[in-house]
């Protein structure tokens, strides 16, 4: 139906939630095919140890059980190991990855063998009954010993520190020499797991004699993992769709082309049975990728007065057992993020990554920039202790300036645009920061046991991946690009392809306001299909904040082409010029005679019946475009964290969260709200009470949800949020992402307001979380060390 | 195998069940009503929350053979007949209370029974009832402000 109505900026209610919110949706679990089986991992009681037997026979001879697989039985299945696609350096020592580990366990999620059985319940218990005798080797969990090499996890590679990538630093390095201010500091930011609360799974069939395969994975990147899936089992791309169906929140941890997805396309083309395979819980925990796991060594130069002169940070990046899909990328993401918002003379960022014997890392929500993030602002917040200085003050001194355009900055690449202080300003006016600031004095000098922080943090982050080129020099093997396809049915209907991949995103709903805008029709014309690739052809999914500058952008290209040849057949049917045609009010009218117009239904129909085209037009109206960014898109923002610690029993209450973020224009302003609650609750939980907890011996003992805390409604408050609009230039719609930006600004928000909370009893730093226990023993050891002490010792 | 009448969602089912057989599996699996999802398999998660006579819990805490006699109601029994959906899945749909959506008929039975139970709840009320639930997209606000406008919709 044509309509003169705009719907981009306005807050439509989602096309996707009716089959969600009625028990109707069609995540992975609930595909079943005609003769299917289950495959079952046997996952090792090792997290490191040499295989001295694998015993199947029990196994295999259990009910129900059609075949047990180990690494050896498999060789043939895999022409290639799994793919990593960022070899970062040209020296990076990269480690095999076999969907199944035949010599040797390197992780608790090493999967061993494979089982398959008539049902579920009787391939848990035949994978339960493959015996492995192995010899342990000593476990290396901690990112510095295993620097040390004292115990190699691939031995091959000869050394645990695979990458070493350098910036190269830009800027003026003098000022970090002898500087009127020096800071130095080391932040530890603890394995994080994703907790997806939809675990993996996928379901892989195929035929045979023909070679062909689908595979319906739980998975952001059905495109990528063609790809990658086509490399490992030998299927060619030709042969072989992906699916995603309704996937239940990603993250990152469905980012990637796992082990099981191998191994289920492998299974079903040797046996000639639909495979299923669905992850439980505790093995999510560690055959899932994890996030973070990371140490810093900050410097910051700068002078007494507040002007940051330089930040300088030499980083230890945890990569686990093996390179997932982006492992050894992902510390590089946030490489070019390190000098924050602020304009600083000179910059210096490098890391080191090395192997662990556990769950490899890959990209968690934020990918890079929340650590990068949550170690500047903790870094400028102990600069503004050093230098007794409002920690608001410093950073408002050194916001970068505002700029319409791209300008390029002390990191080397374009930003795309800025206006910092307005987002700044704004965040500081709705959390009330100078009343808060002489609430806090008031308590402070009352000796209340309650006290309150107020904690801030500015950040920029690099995202819309990406410009290919760029990408390229960073030695990423894939484009950056993004595809869409609009076909104009004669019924007045839209279908949109798009390469995007949602899972939670609300794709369906932005982009159909996208294309009603585009074509004078209303979203519920519009129909966007996605997450399979023989129905979206071209695509690259979404991760990484992109698909709204990149695969939405893709769209808005498509949909020139579109009113091109739609403009073309109106002047025909009109007879008049093409330049005499205006697009107005949904439609386009001869210029002086708007009642004289035709809309795109009405040349849809026509371009399909063809009865009357002009001559040589190829009928049908429709258009394709694939869109590679010119640059990538930098949202950036304050947050505010007002926190109430009680310094008796170190517990921290969030009393007030103020998100005020600039990410460009907007679509949907309902879901770009709805991914800032999000982003900021996850960072909040990363703050205050997630970590990937293990033992000496290398075994997660936060092994389930009971133990890994992933906050509930209780403890999530209720956040303030405001925008400000920095249009990006990178794209036509003007936007720049906001899937990310919670999460990255978020942690050190938090934190900040903790450490300031009890900064006057004299403590300084506290790790990531701040539990309670860590900041009631940060509250002891700063008594003591102030000889203040009559608490006793530290339990 | 074990031999049970279960009446799910207004029709009675007899069926043979493993003992070992939990709840959730039966209900998804033996019934082919996989509306109510799983994602923890530690009675953390809530995501495979029911109602057993009428009150929630979470369906993967029992065996099937204990609903043996009983009623349960998953969220495919939510919306009326014709296709009207209840007030719940309403205001989670125009108050942008779920993004992924596989919390959510979970979150939507667990606040069918908080309302059942409060019908005019603070808002502290619900993140208290909503404690035994986890999201990971929203943060919790649409969703908590989704009950709340359920609650002022079924007692206005």
């Amino acid at each position: 139906m044509a309509t003169t109505e705009t719907y981009v900026g306005t807050p439509v209610p989602r096309k996707e939630d009716a089959p969600l919110v009625t028990g109707q949706a069609t995540f992975i679990d609930n595909h079943v095919v005609a003769g299917m089986v289950w495959m079952e991992l046997v996952r090792p009681p090792y997290v490191h140890a040499t295989i001295d037997r694998i015993d199947t026979t029990e196994a295999a001879s259990m009910p129900g059980v059609l075949a047990v697989y180990t690494a050896t039985d498999l060789e043939d299945a895999f022409p290639a190991g799994l793919p990593m696609v960022w070899p970062i350096t040209e020296d990076i020592k990269i480690p095999t990855h076999w969907p199944l580990t035949k010599d040797r366990i390197r992780f608790a999620g090493d999967a061993v063998a494979v089982v398959i059985a008539e049902t579920r319940a009787q391939a848990e218990d035949a994978a339960e009954a493959v015996a492995v005798e192995a010899t342990p080797l000593p476990a290396v969990l901690d990112l510095e010993r295993a620097a040390t090499d004292e115990t190699v996890i691939h031995e091959d590679l000869g050394t645990n520190v695979v990458v070493h990538w350098s910036h190269g630093g830009g800027g003026d390095q003098s000022v970090f020499e002898d500087p009127p201010v020096l800071v130095e500091e080391r932040y530890r930011q603890p394995r994080l797991i994703p907790n997806a609360i939809e675990p993996r799974g996928c379901l892989a069939f195929g035929i045979p004699a023909a070679g062909e395969y689908t595979l319906v994975s739980a998975t952001q990147i059905p495109h990528i993992a063609r790809v990658g899936l086509s490399i490992a089992t030998g299927i060619p791309e030709s042969k072989l769709r992906i699916i995603a169906p309704d996937v239940g929140g990603g993250f990152g941890s469905k980012l990637n082309v796992y082990a099981e997805e191998a191994l289920a396309l492998a299974c079903a083309r040797k046996l000639g049975r639909p495979i299923k395979w669905i992850e439980d819980r505790v093995e999510n925990y560690v055959a899932t990728i994890h996030g973070r796991g990371v140490l810093h060594d900050c410097t910051l130069a700068g002078t007494e007065d507040g002007d940051i002169l330089g930040m300088r940070f030499v980083e230890l990046a945890d990569m686990g057992a093996y390179f997932q899909l982006l492992t050894p990328g992902i510390p590089e993401l946030g490489g070019w993020v390190y000098m924050g918002p602020y304009d600083t003379k000179a910059y210096w960022y490098e890391f080191r990554g090395v192997m662990t014997n556990a769950t490899p890392t890959d990209a968690y929500r934020g990918a890079g920039r929340p650590e990068a993030t949550y170690v500047i602002e903790r870094l400028v917040d102990a600069y503004a202790r050093r230098i007794g200085m409002d920690p608001a003050a410093v950073r408002r001194k050194n916001l970068l300036p505002p700029s319409d355009d791209a300008f390029t900055s002390v990191m080397g690449l374009q930003i795309d645009s800025a206006n910092y202080e307005p987002t700044f300003d704004r965040a500081l006016e709705l959390a009330d920061y100078d009343r808060i600031r002489q609430e806090q004095r008031a308590r402070r000098d009352a000796g209340d046991p309650k006290q309150l922080g107020i904690g801030l943090s500015s950040y920029i982050e690099m995202c819309g991946l990406a410009p290919s080129n760029i990408l390229g020099a960073l030695r990423y093997v894939a484009g950056g690009w993004d595809a869409a396809e609009i076909e104009c049915r004669p019924d007045g209907k839209i279908v949109v392809r798009t390469g995007t991949s949602p899972h939670g995103q609300g794709h369906e709903t932005s982009w159909s306001q996208v294309v009603a805008d585009g074509l004078g029709v209303t979203p519920d014309d519009v129909e966007v299909l996605h997450g399979d690739t023989s129905v979206s052809r071209l695509g690259m999914d979404t991760y990484g904040s992109r698909s709204a500058s990149v695969g939405a952008e893709a769209i808005a290209r498509a949909l020139e082409k579109v009113r091109d040849k739609a403009r073309t057949i109106a002047a025909h049917e009109l007879e008049v010029a093409e330049d005499d045609l205006e697009w107005t009010d949904g439609a386009f009218r001869v210029a002086g005679a708007p009642d004289r117009a035709r809309t795109i239904p009405e040349l849809a129909a026509s371009a399909w019946h063809a009865h009357s085209l002009p001559d040589g037009m190829e009928p049908m109206l429709e258009g394709t475009a694939v869109f590679d960014p010119p640059n990538f898109t930098w949202p950036g923002g304050t947050h505010v964290c007002i926190v109430e610690v009680d310094t008796e029993t170190g517990s921290t209450d969030v009393l007030t969260y103020v998100a005020v973020d600039d990410c460009g224009n907007v679509i949907n302003p309902m879901i770009v709200d709805g991914q800032v609650h999000g982003g900021v609750a996850q960072g909040i939980a990363e703050a205050l009470y997630e970590e990937a907890v293990y033992d000496e011996s290398g075994n997660l003992m936060s092994s389930s949800m009971t133990q890994y805390l992933v906050p509930t409604a209780v403890e999530i408050p209720s956040p303030v949020l405001d925008r400000t609009v920095t249009p990006s230039t990178t794209n036509s719609l003007g936007v720049k992402g906001i899937g990310e930006a919670g999460t990255i600004a978020s942690p050190p928000a938090v934190v900040n307001a903790v450490i300031d909370a009890v900064s006057h009893l004299g403590v300084t730093h506290i790790e990531k979380p701040a539990s309670p226990e860590r900041v009631w023993r940060a509250i002891q050891e700063a008594r003591r060390a102030q000889g203040s002490d009559g608490q006793g010792g530290a339990a | 195998m074990a031999r049970i009448s279960v009446t799910v969602n207004g029709r009675q089912h007899e069926a043979d069940v493993e003992p070992r057989t939990l709840l959730v599996y039966f209900i998804r699996e033996q019934l082919g009503l996989t509306g109510t999802n799983i994602g923890c398999d530690t009675s953390t998660c809530g995501s495979c929350t029911i109602h057993l006579d009428g009150e929630s819990v979470k369906s993967c805490t029992l065996l099937a053979a204990q609903a043996d006699g009983r009623e349960v109601t998953t969220i495919e029994a939510m919306a009326a007949p014709d296709g009207t959906l209840h007030p719940l899945q309403d205001a989670f749909h125009r108050n942008h209370g779920l993004q992924c959506g596989y919390c959510t008929p979970g979150m939507i039975m667990a606040a069918a029974s908080l309302l059942r139970e409060n019908p005019t709840p603070s808002e502290e009320d619900v993140r208290e009832g909503l404690e035994g639930n986890l999201c990971r997209c929203t943060g919790y606000e649409n969703i908590v402000r989704s009950v709340l406008d359920a609650a002022g919709a079924t007692t206005a």
